[in-house]
């Protein structure tokens, strides 16, 4: 399994080191024989904790929703085997795992009420009526739709359907909930009040969240952990500071954020920690990925926002000619062609009293923030 | 079951629960598609073996059939072999129901063309909701009882019917015109009871059609004509196959449409076969014949799949 | 775009007409109509002509309502087509469920051809291949009561049951099935709470189709039917051959007012979806 060291330190510092909700082991995945063969998910191990949100992110055709899909029941795993508390549930049917979903398109039953939506997963567990509504209403509640509660679900917004959705499936209570891109059909304003609201209810209500998204701004401001998958498999399962700050592999560095990638040769490597010296000739401390220890030529990766432009020279490990100013507001980006043509960009904040005007055509001195450096496994 | 819990231990769990789902899935289908499929076999599909079987057998003396092989009814459909000399020739009364099956059927379909096209034009560029009504008009008379209507036009029709009656009473006519009992009326018939079969599949695919097409077309200076000859036709091409297969197919096939408005004497295909089960006593013969209809009805499906399917290629 | 009027003032230069579309378009309609508005009026004929005008009046529909011949033709019809409706729906309804929203299994192909056959089959041909049958049936059991007139009905009426009921499956989501399986519903209760209510407009239509066509049928059940199992079309092709009076009229002008009504619901029922 691939863990970044920071992600369990993280964990481990915080306190919480929580008992295994779902467990994924050697997954594979095989849809159509012959020629239509395709490998959905190539042998997936992976482990959500308890109480915990995790995301699994990657672009459309990973294998993420498939996975979801495995452990929701819809469909059943080739080969390998998924636990939920230590029980092996890959043989049940999906109405008997305690596993409920919100599906993308929201799957709101059209010939039913709201409070018949929230309450059908409840009747169905052969739930008396009173408790059923009592149910209802509580999840009404915290979903803040009372007043909707007769309502066709057709009369509602997308983004009460959303809710509705979501109080459907946390009614049951179950052990895990299933999110596939529930945001993806809501408008920008929308998403971003949702994304609060769903941290909200996964705090309240106690429940594993597992989140499939293709959002790499969602999966990072919302999880405790995010997979990063491609391809059928899981590259790397981190916290999101974790994967922003130290990608393992050249997929996950490109797939979240802006990253410069540099040629670099090893000097000297211990323990995730290394020496590298840039084609600049400059020699920067390095963080190597976990269970590797890097030699000889190696790809770093470095993020623009790690990098700092100044006119200074002297001590800095990199240098290049400034071709480009981009203004942002917030930020600029400066796009700089180093020695042997290789593209770098610098983002740098632009706060009032340490604005510097660098025009094109300069030679300038690129300093790197410490850490900064991550040395990739391919 | 031991050997499910050891697939357990190994981790083949799901992948034996996905089995037994699709198997359980092949049980379901086949439990759900026998009643349907057991009705159609036994009182549609099943008794067609049968005609099969009958039109290689003898023909029995009152009716029926009696258990000998006997190619006679096959060489009937066309040939006849004169009962005094025994000289072979073509049986003429037969060639010519024929012929006039395959004439009015070609007829029926070229005049609901002329008639549907322009028609499901009209509704298709209608604003949607009073094309709603447009096309609920031609859907009433699609499901309405044919012999009905049939028998609504043979009232036009007859002697004493309201065209013979108005054009006398305006005295432009002498005496009536006879226009029942024709081939004449029978291909009104069959224009009027199948002509909503042209018009829905034409108004689909016109529906369709994508009018920046038409748009561009003007554009690059095409007059009227040259638009819909060159660029409405080709793209509506599927609805007109469709439209003019489900009138050709039902019009060959006829019996009430042509026993009602054609009499005794001008006889269809299916009026043919008819004879041949009632007072022609010739069930062998009548075997034959149904299906040598058959073989051209599947003979115009074959046209009508060829021609959706190559041509689909070329657009992509 | 589309919803802007299409007829543009005279003189401005329309894309989406054709010179002289809509003359035959409206010509069509009347040609379509003129000959059922015809035999509607004259079935309120006074006088016995089907062509000749002599003043209102009921007495044909009087004269039909008291002809014991009609009165059973009618029951007999609407027995048969109450018969066929029912089964055939069932049927189509299960048939429907096994051939959508599953991946291409092998046979599938052979199973629409069969559902199909009897709309591909010329009438004429099934009638004359059943008369076969049932007589070789009848031979062998002595059996001559309604129940082959039942059996053919019900075929014939499966295709025509099980294409609308067809349609709204495929439109529907297999979503919600997965939704309320995940809520915890038994397949049969995914079927009874949430495919059937949602089936049902498709399987009214498919139903009212299905009534529709068993009762118009001529052909099939002119060679079907024995002795004394008229039905109204039989009847009234029977009819035909002799002199007609606007008795005729009037019994037709009641079958189109209960097509119609079946086919306006018909209309109503299938084009309530989205």
């Amino acid at each position: 399994m691939v863990e970044s060291v920071v992600a369990d330190a993280a964990a481990v510092s915080a306190g919480e080191r929580r008992r295994t909700a779902v467990q994924v082991q050697d997954v594979t995945k095989i849809f159509g024989t012959g020629e239509d063969r395709v490998v959905a998910l190539d042998d997936v191990s992976v482990a959500v904790r308890e109480n915990e949100f995790f995301t699994l992110l990657g672009p459309s055709g990973c294998g993420k929703t498939t996975l979801l899909r495995l452990i929701a029941g819809f469909d059943h795993p080739t080969a390998g085997a998924i636990l939920l508390d230590g029980a092996d549930i890959s043989a049940l049917p999906p109405f008997r795992r305690p596993v409920n979903t919100v599906f993308q398109s929201y799957a709101l039953f059209p010939h039913m009420t709201v409070a018949d939506n929230i309450g059908f997963g409840l009747k169905m567990q052969g739930k008396s009526k009173d408790e059923v509504s009592h149910a209802v209403d509580d999840m009404l509640r915290l979903v803040r739709m009372t007043e909707l509660k007769h309502r066709q679900t057709s009369q509602i917004s997308g983004g009460q359907q959303q809710r509705v959705a979501l109080a459907r499936a946390l009614a049951p209570h179950p052990k895990v909930l299933l999110l596939d891109e529930p945001l993806s059909a809501l408008d920008l304003k929308l998403r971003k009040e949702m994304q609060i609201e769903l941290k909200r209810l996964q705090g309240q209500t106690g429940i594993t969240f597992i989140f499939v998204t293709h959002d790499q701004e969602e999966a990072l401001t919302m999880s405790d952990r995010v997979a990063v998958m491609n391809q059928g498999r899981i590259l790397q399962v981190g916290t999101p500071r974790g994967i922003y700050d130290h990608p393992a592999e050249r997929f996950v560095a490109n797939f979240i954020g802006e990253t410069n990638f540099l040629e670099a040769d090893i000097v000297s490597a211990a323990s995730g920690r290394a020496t590298v010296r840039l084609s600049s000739g400059g020699t920067v401390p390095a963080t190597a990925p976990e269970g590797v220890t890097p030699t000889g030529r190696v790809t770093v990766v470095i993020r623009p926002e790690h990098a700092r432009l100044t006119r200074g020279g002297g001590e800095a490990p990199l240098s290049g000619r400034l071709e480009n100013v981009v203004y942002f507001g917030t930020d600029t980006h400066y796009h700089l062609r180093l020695d042997g043509d290789v593209p770098f960009v610098v983002r740098m904040q632009n706060i009032r009293d340490n604005e510097e005007d660098f025009r094109a055509g300069e030679m300038l001195a690129i300093e790197i923030a410490r850490n900064a450096v991550q040395i990739l496994k391919d | 079951m031991t050997e499910q819990a050891a697939a357990l231990r190994d981790g083949t769990g799901g992948e034996l629960a996905g089995q037994a789902a699709s198997r359980q899935a092949a049980r379901n289908r086949l439990l759900l598609l026998s009643p349907a499929l057991a009705i159609i076999g036994a009182a549609a599909a099943g008794p067609l073996l049968i005609v099969l079987v009958y039109s290689f057998l003898q023909k029995g003396n009152y009716a029926g059939v009696i258990w000998e092989l006997s190619p006679d009814a096959w060489f009937n459909v066309f040939l006849e072999r004169d009962i005094f000399d025994d000289t072979v020739s073509f049986a003429d009364a037969h060639l010519s129901i024929f012929l006039r099956s395959l004439r009015l059927a070609f007829l029926a379909t070229a005049l609901a063309f002329l008639v549907g096209f322009p028609t499901a034009y009209f509704i298709a560029t209608r604003p949607p909701r009073s094309r709603n009504i447009w096309l609920f008009l031609i859907t009433i008379p699609f499901w309405t009882n044919l012999l009905i209507r049939t028998f609504a036009i043979m009232e036009i029709l007859r002697n004493e019917g309201v065209v013979n009656v108005a054009l006398m009473s305006v005295r432009i006519l002498e005496e009536p015109i006879q226009m029942l009992y024709t081939d004449f009326a029978i291909a009104v018939g069959l224009l009027y009871v199948y002509l909503p079969l042209m018009v829905l599949p034409l108004y689909a695919s016109i529906e369709k059609l994508d009018f920046r097409l038409v748009e561009a077309g003007y554009d690059l200076y095409a007059t009227r004509w040259r638009v819909l000859r060159h660029v409405i036709f080709p793209l509506v091409r599927p609805g007109v196959v469709a439209g003019s297969i489900l009138v050709f197919i039902p019009a060959l096939g006829a019996y009430v449409t042509p026993r009602v408005l054609g009499g005794g004497k001008n006889m269809m295909l299916g009026n043919l076969i008819e004879f041949q089960f009632g007072q022609g006593r010739n069930w062998p013969l009548g075997s034959a014949l149904s299906l040598t209809l058959m073989a051209l009805v599947m003979v115009a499906l074959i046209v009508y799949v060829r021609s959706t399917t190559s041509k689909g290629g070329e657009y992509g | 775009m589309a919803d802007r009027a299409v007829a543009a003032p005279r003189g401005r230069f329309s894309v989406r007409e054709q010179r002289g579309f809509t003359t035959v378009a409206i010509l069509c309609f009347v040609m379509l109509y003129a000959p059922m508005v015809t035999l509607v009026i004259y079935s309120f004929n006074d006088g016995n002509s089907i062509a000749v005008w002599e003043g209102f009046s009921w007495r044909w529909y009087e004269s039909a309502i008291n002809n014991r011949e009609i009165r059973q033709a009618t029951v007999r019809s609407l027995q048969v087509a109450s018969f066929a409706t029912v089964v055939s729906t069932i049927a189509a309804t299960m048939a429907a469920l096994a051939t959508t929203r599953t991946p291409p299994y092998r046979g599938l192909t052979f199973v629409y051809g069969l559902i199909n056959q009897p709309l591909m089959v010329p009438e004429i041909v099934t009638a004359v291949a059943l008369l076969v049958f049932f007589a070789i049936i009848k031979g062998f059991t002595g059996y001559t009561g309604m129940g082959y007139l039942l059996a053919a009905h019900t075929a014939f009426c499966i295709p025509f049951a099980y294409m609308p009921i067809r349609a709204r499956l495929e439109d529907m989501s297999l979503t919600l099935e997965q939704a309320a399986a995940d809520l915890y519903a038994t397949p049969w209760q995914t079927f009874l709470y949430v495919t059937l209510p949602l089936l049902l407009p498709g399987i009214l239509a498919g139903a009212m189709l299905a009534f529709v066509i068993s009762l118009d049928d001529v052909v099939i059940t002119l060679f079907v039917a024995g002795p004394g199992q008229d039905t109204l079309p039989l009847y009234v092709i029977g009819q035909l051959r002799r002199i007609v009076t606007p008795e005729m009229n009037a019994v037709s002008s009641l079958f189109l007012l209960v097509s119609a009504l079946l086919v306006t619901l018909f209309f109503f029922l299938s084009r309530r979806r989205k």
